[in-house]
């Protein structure tokens, strides 16, 4: 019979056994997410972060939002029914990292983009029981009056070009531009952002001009989620099809 | 087979070499500090200058106070472990309780001044403190413990050891102070940015390598079933921790970086970084504790040797594909789902397996429940390890997750296996090795563990039960529709409902905090050599050890 007394005896065969042991399930369960064409859909729409939306996602990061709100309508009727069309792999192609989330203690936000004002997510942002007096959500006050920083904003979308997201050298040479024209529609730059990245919501978010405030890229985030793709012109069936 | 050359001694070529280290490294720390493109990461350069330059100070007292006795076992860093892991527990579920008290009282204990002390940071504190800095330093400290008593040899690395257990804790310092500022990477227990994964995989290394170190100079023929365990969970936990933080930097002076993979693919590799947190952070190496412990403390041999091998064997190769079962339903592909709901349900065996190993052990000692409320944590660990590893497996059933998913099952589920399995394995090698360690005959009271034991007892019962019944409620209301075909509820009628359960968790996570400083006190006594004047109904026989490394039979 197997003599495990070999492992007992043999403290390097016993690590290389459990290394062989425990590499086997990640191989074959993440690796093939990697070149199976069929994880990730086909469709229109899906587009890199305009850097004001990208220093948005930051701060919800930094917030940690995604500790209570999840970002994946899953297909069931009453999810699909309650925050719109079940989420798509394309739709977070560029999340680096994702930002699926875990718990709903407060409502998914995968498709939030557009359902309410921007007074509105202010307003609720710095104090969310004015509006839900049943809410049990932070207060962002501070977001309002914080300048946002982006003086990394270039570094930023180059460590992200790096591991894959297409930002073009234009893109990242008026990162800076793009964020003060994405905050004021009648801005010389309004029209070149626009171009650069379809659908963007170009407005200011906070409604305070005087000020590219934290508030601004955060609203304007949460303004844009589950917007890009167009679900009227999307064929689910066809796309299931080749999972 | 025992090769020395690991085992240098203190102010000797380990202490010159960790010296030069420590030194090259407080360079770096000073240059970074100097190019920093924000203040966050300034100050963590701070924070990483000042822990090296203690590190170096306390190489000197080291070197000053002359060598270690080669020929006694280490015990001093067993201690410092044991006292970091106490000091850990506590901050955790203290933390723990205040965000218990925001959700359930949210115009009470949120400020608009101190956004820093909202849920969304303080959310990481408080599971990175209970699982890393509490766990962790368990693990830590119960392994240097048991390698040296199995192996019967010194822990080897000479001042090594103790690099890991500082670094360690410096580890904790970055990240915990990065959660409160707002560096996070966002992936759950695995907040902390690049810089900290890279500091963490130099100790990690270095834990590897003075286990290992250790088991090579033993002076037994076969590696104890608990090192097998330990060395899974070190070696595991290092490869989930390398892949998982895979990287780019947005400046090599600044805190941000932003993931390797994206979507779909980065969220699988999240998720078996995350539920392998728990199959080998919180059971590999809680069941090493188990597998010492409990044979320890009944004095009773391990029920079934062939047992331990097939459930060890089986747990590690399957629990590493259970993790997509935290991504039913989402853009994650079928195949996926559904591979990780089937090995989550193949994982009852194994889980079970060491359940049943480890009660058994008891075999003939059952009596002792009666009289020892240390053997009666011990073997309550191992019940509610049972339970939650049945739970588990129900819950990754894609029909039953489409239910109990985004839901506070999950958290009462987590609970049962963090309050129950882990703090109470933990409790229990902590109760028996403060004696041992202290040289002292008993612990200062035996009623006060026996008042530990039950006010936590009732505590994670209320916290569990109160999560199950909210989850459970809440899952419900989301899909309720009414008679004319619409959703029932809007989100915040079921955010609403969830008010009195949340009050309920708090007074839970209150008693179980209750308890952990019942215990504390307790320590903090037997430590001091006090013991209290109580009559006992049999007296527990702990064996006073030495502390001398015995010869090999």
């Amino acid at each position: 019979m197997f003599d495990h007394g070999k492992f007992e005896r043999h403290s390097l065969l016993l690590t290389v056994g459990i290394l062989a042991v425990v590499s086997i399930g990640g191989i074959v369960e993440i690796a093939p997410l990697f070149y199976l064409e069929s994880t990730i859909e086909d469709v229109d729409g899906v587009r890199p972060y305009s850097p004001l939306e990208l220093a948005g996602r930051d701060i919800y990061i930094r917030e940690g939002c995604y500790n209570c709100h999840s970002q994946m309508v899953r297909p069931l009727r009453d999810e699909v029914e309650r925050y719109g069309h079940y989420s798509l792999a394309a739709e977070s192609k560029y999340d680096h990292p994702f930002q699926w989330g875990s718990k709903r203690t407060g409502p998914d936000l995968a498709r939030v983009g557009g359902k309410y004002s921007d007074a509105w997510q202010v307003q609720h942002l710095i104090n969310p029981r004015s509006l839900v007096p049943e809410s049990i959500m932070p207060p962002y006050k501070f977001l309002v009056e914080k300048p946002l920083d982006y003086a990394l904003i270039e570094a930023k979308m180059t460590a992200l070009r790096r591991v894959g997201v297409p930002y073009s050298d234009e893109m990242i040479a008026s990162a800076k531009a793009d964020i003060a024209a994405q905050v004021d529609e009648f801005s010389d730059g309004a029209s070149a952002l626009a171009a650069r990245y379809p659908k963007a919501q170009i407005r200011n978010f906070d409604g305070d001009p005087s000020q590219i405030s934290e508030m601004d890229a955060l609203v304007a985030y949460l303004q844009m989620l589950g917007t890009l793709v167009d679900f009227s012109t999307f064929d689910a069936v066809n796309t299931d099809a080749r999972r | 087979m025992a090769t020395q050359s690991i085992g240098g001694r203190p102010s000797g070529v380990d202490s010159l070499t960790l010296g030069g280290l420590l030194a090259a490294l407080a360079l770096v720390a000073i240059f970074a500090a100097a190019r920093a493109v924000e203040p966050l990461f300034q100050f963590h350069a701070y924070v990483f200058l000042a822990g090296f330059a203690l590190g170096i100070l306390g190489l000197v007292l080291g070197a000053r106070a002359g060598q270690s006795d080669e020929t006694r076992y280490n015990e001093a860093i067993v201690r410092a472990g044991v006292v970091a892991s106490m000091f850990w527990g506590v901050v955790g579920l203290l933390v723990g309780v205040v965000i218990a008290c925001q959700l359930a009282w949210p115009s009470i204990f949120y400020f608009d001044d101190y956004g820093f002390l909202n849920f969304g940071r303080l959310r990481p504190l408080h599971t990175s403190a209970v699982i890393f800095a509490f766990g962790g330093n368990v693990l830590l400290c119960t392994s240097f413990y048991v390698v040296q008593r199995t192996c019967k040899a010194r822990l080897a690395g000479g001042v090594w050891p103790w690099f890991v257990f500082w670094g360690y804790q410096l580890f904790i310092v970055i990240a915990a102070t990065g959660y409160v500022t707002g560096v996070t990477q966002s992936r759950e227990y695995a907040e902390p940015e690049w810089y900290a994964d890279l500091w963490l995989t130099l100790v990690w290394v270095a834990y590897l390598l003075v286990f290992l170190g250790t088991i090579w100079k033993r002076k037994e023929p076969h590696i104890y079933v608990a090192n097998w365990f330990y060395l899974a969970f070190i070696v595991t936990v290092a490869m989930l921790h390398i892949v998982n933080n895979l990287a780019m930097p947005a400046s090599f002076a600044g805190t941000r970086s932003y993931s390797l993979f994206s979507g779909v693919q980065d969220a699988l590799t999240q998720w078996w970084y995350g539920h392998n947190a728990v199959g080998f952070f919180l059971t590999a190496g809680f069941l090493a504790i188990m597998y010492y412990f409990v044979p320890k403390r009944a004095e009773r041999p391990v029920y079934s040797y062939r047992l331990s091998i097939i459930h060890f064997w089986a747990l590690i190769f399957t629990y590493i594909w259970a993790g997509p079962h935290h991504l039913h339903y989402t853009a994650l592909p079928q195949w996926a789902q559904t591979l990780g709901m089937t090995f989550s349900i193949m994982l009852w065996m194994p889980s079970w397996g060491g359940m049943i190993n480890g009660l058994m052990t008891l075999s003939g000692a059952w009596d002792k429940l009666r009289t020892d409320p240390v053997l009666r944590m011990l073997v309550v660990s191992v019940a509610f390890y049972g339970m939650s590893t049945f739970e588990g497996p129900v819950m990754s059933i894609r029909a039953v997750n489409a239910l109990s998913h985004y839901t506070d099952w999950t958290i009462g589920h987590v609970h049962s296996g963090a309050l129950g399995w882990v703090g109470y394995v933990s409790f229990g090698a902590l109760y028996c090795l403060v004696p041992w360690l202290w040289k002292r005959q008993q612990l200062y009271s035996l009623k006060l563990v026996e008042w530990h034991f039950w006010v936590s007892t009732i505590g994670i019962l209320f916290y569990i039960v109160a999560m199950w019944v909210s989850g459970i409620t809440q899952g419900l209301m989301w899909r309720a529709y009414n008679d004319l075909g619409v959703l029932q509820f809007s989100f915040v009628e079921t955010v609403e409902q969830m008010h009195i359960y949340y009050v309920i968790r708090v007074l839970g996570g209150a008693l179980y905090l209750s308890g952990a400083l019942i215990m504390a006190y307790n320590l903090w006594r037997t430590a001091r050599g006090d013991v209290a004047a109580e009559k006992t109904k049999d007296s527990v026989a702990i064996a006073p050890q030495s502390g001398v490394i015995q010869a090999a039979e």
